[in-house]
């Protein structure tokens, strides 16, 4: 079953055309990679996709979730890196669009944040701050907040930046699990193609339009892969 | 002690003047947090000195200085905030250009009209016999509004702070919350300065989030030890105002910058 489709999605971003004629759908339980270089259009797209800029032309339709209810992980800010809130407090404000109106969280939105601690496995973390973290734990706790808003679609913009190798296969790995044992359907935005193949079902190749679109095993047969993977090798 | 504490409290322009303090700094206080998270410290700076340009304007003209300067200090908050959102001057520049451009402003019309008289030397380092009953009321009112708005949105003003883009994600009107910080802001400004001072308005605004930032770790404890710390300061600000005539402003600075190092000295030996 499809959960979101982009038709004919053309975006602007300061005056250049930085998405056009895109068109792709994405279906429960999906592993998209969005792969592409610098200026590609990836960053647009997401925003597309989350609401954050108008499409010029054509539409993103979701079925069975609204557009605010994506569970987002941004890249993280100069702000968060001093900023003083305990894990709890994070995590919790991923509840916000279920609370609505109400100007505070009910036992159920609580009880919801205890349990994404518990699914990411940092319950022990709740009442520590978030900046004496590891990056690799900061990036479980601002999983556990998008979860907060949504277990059925994930955004993820370059969730593995500046993550040693270490905490990089960890949070892959725990991504996995959440696609394979939670069926939650996961569009990652990486520069990071090795993983990308390695992890994703299905790949996005943008480059202003779609370069490609289609399975993994497709892809790693295509120009464009052997194009992605050329130019990251020293000559 | 006791004798001194009660012939200060016999003063009606004390009761005032702790009455309205009280309420401003527990405003400055909860704004100063998410403002100085938000990079955005020095727009007390900015709006205070913009204040003290249009009190000055208002002293020529003769009309109530709250009328013309509350609307002017909202406006340049919208403003500023406008500036720096759209990234056409960065916040801290588009601020201290502000700053220093209302300051002059008000000091050419003060200096042209009736040159430095008492009144301004009151609105530009503070007087704890600013204060009338007229003021006192509005300053009440106001300051609960602050309050209130702050508690109802305490939860969204939190989520725009720590994480603008996925508040934004999450359907959240970040532009909106925003400039409810600003507004609610303006106003504490206009309120604050006139007993605290145009010039030592804006270190009100840093000195209690920093001072809970040094040895406080979640949101909701600095936000407490923020407000805490705030009214302790001016209390004792107010009481050596009152005992030694120093204006209130600067002493309230001074005891915040004890508590400050103090609270850094803990932060020091804890860790």
């Amino acid at each position: 079953m499809s959960l979101l489709r982009c038709e004919d999605l053309c975006m602007h971003y300061d005056s250049i055309n930085a998405v056009c004629h895109v068109e792709f759908t994405v279906d429960e339980g999906d592993y998209l990679c969005v792969v592409g270089e610098n200026g590609s259009g990836k960053s647009t797209l997401m925003k597309g996709l989350l609401g954050l800029l108008p499409p010029s032309h054509g539409r993103v339709s979701f079925w069975g979730l609204k557009q605010n209810e994506i569970g987002y992980l941004p890249q993280q800010t100069q702000v968060q890196k001093d900023f003083p809130a305990s894990v709890y407090e994070v995590v919790l404000s991923g509840c916000r669009s279920r609370r609505g109106l109400r100007p505070f969280y009910t036992k159920k939105e609580h009880s919801r944040a205890d349990e994404m601690l518990a699914l990411l496995n940092i319950t022990d973390l709740k009442r520590r701050s978030y900046r004496e973290l590891s990056g690799g734990q900061q990036q479980r706790v601002l999983l556990a907040r998008a979860l907060c808003a949504t277990e059925k679609l994930l955004l993820l913009d370059e969730p593995a930046a500046g993550l040693d190798p270490t905490a990089t296969a960890e949070l892959y790995q725990i991504i996995k699990d959440l696609n394979e044992n939670r069926n939650v359907t996961v569009i990652m935005v990486s520069h990071d193609i090795k993983n990308a193949v390695e992890y994703g079902t299905k790949i996005l190749h943008m480059a202003t339009h779609v370069q490609f679109f289609g399975t993994t095993k497709d892809y790693i047969k295509t120009e464009a892969y052997a194009r992605m993977i050329g130019g990251g090798k020293c000559v | 002690m006791f004798d001194a504490l009660s012939a200060v409290f016999s003063y009606t322009f004390m009761a005032r003047a702790l009455a309205v303090g009280f309420l401003v700094s527990l405003c400055v206080a909860l704004l100063g947090v998410c403002l100085v998270l938000k990079r955005y410290s020095m727009i007390g700076d900015g709006l205070s000195h913009v204040g003290f340009g249009a009190l000055s304007v208002a002293m020529v003209l003769n009309v109530t200085t709250l009328a013309v300067s509350m609307p002017v200090v909202v406006l340049v908050a919208f403003w500023l905030l406008h500036l720096s959102e759209s990234g056409k001057l960065k916040g801290d520049a588009a601020i201290a250009l502000v700053s220093s451009s209302a300051l002059a402003f008000g000091v050419i019309v003060t200096s042209l009209t009736g040159g430095m008289n008492a009144d301004v030397h009151n609105y530009m380092f503070g007087s704890i016999l600013a204060m009338s009953q007229g003021d006192v009321i509005l300053s009440v009112i106001l300051s609960l509004a602050v309050l209130l708005l702050f508690v109802v949105f305490y939860n969204d003003i939190f989520a725009v702070t720590f994480d603008e883009a996925f508040a934004r994600a999450t359907g959240m009107r970040v532009r909106l919350y925003n400039m409810l910080i600003a507004l609610l802001t303006a106003v504490t400004i206009v309120v604050g300065m006139r007993m605290m001072g145009a010039m030592l308005m804006s270190s009100l605004i840093i000195f209690p989030a920093l001072t809970a930032m040094r040895l406080f770790k979640s949101f909701r404890a600095v936000v407490l030890c923020a407000a805490i710390s705030s009214l302790s300061c001016f209390f004792i600000g107010m009481l050596l105002s009152f005992f030694f005539s120093v204006p209130t402003g600067a002493c309230i600075v001074a005891v915040s910058l004890c508590l400050f190092l103090l609270f850094s000295l803990f932060a020091k030996i804890k860790s």
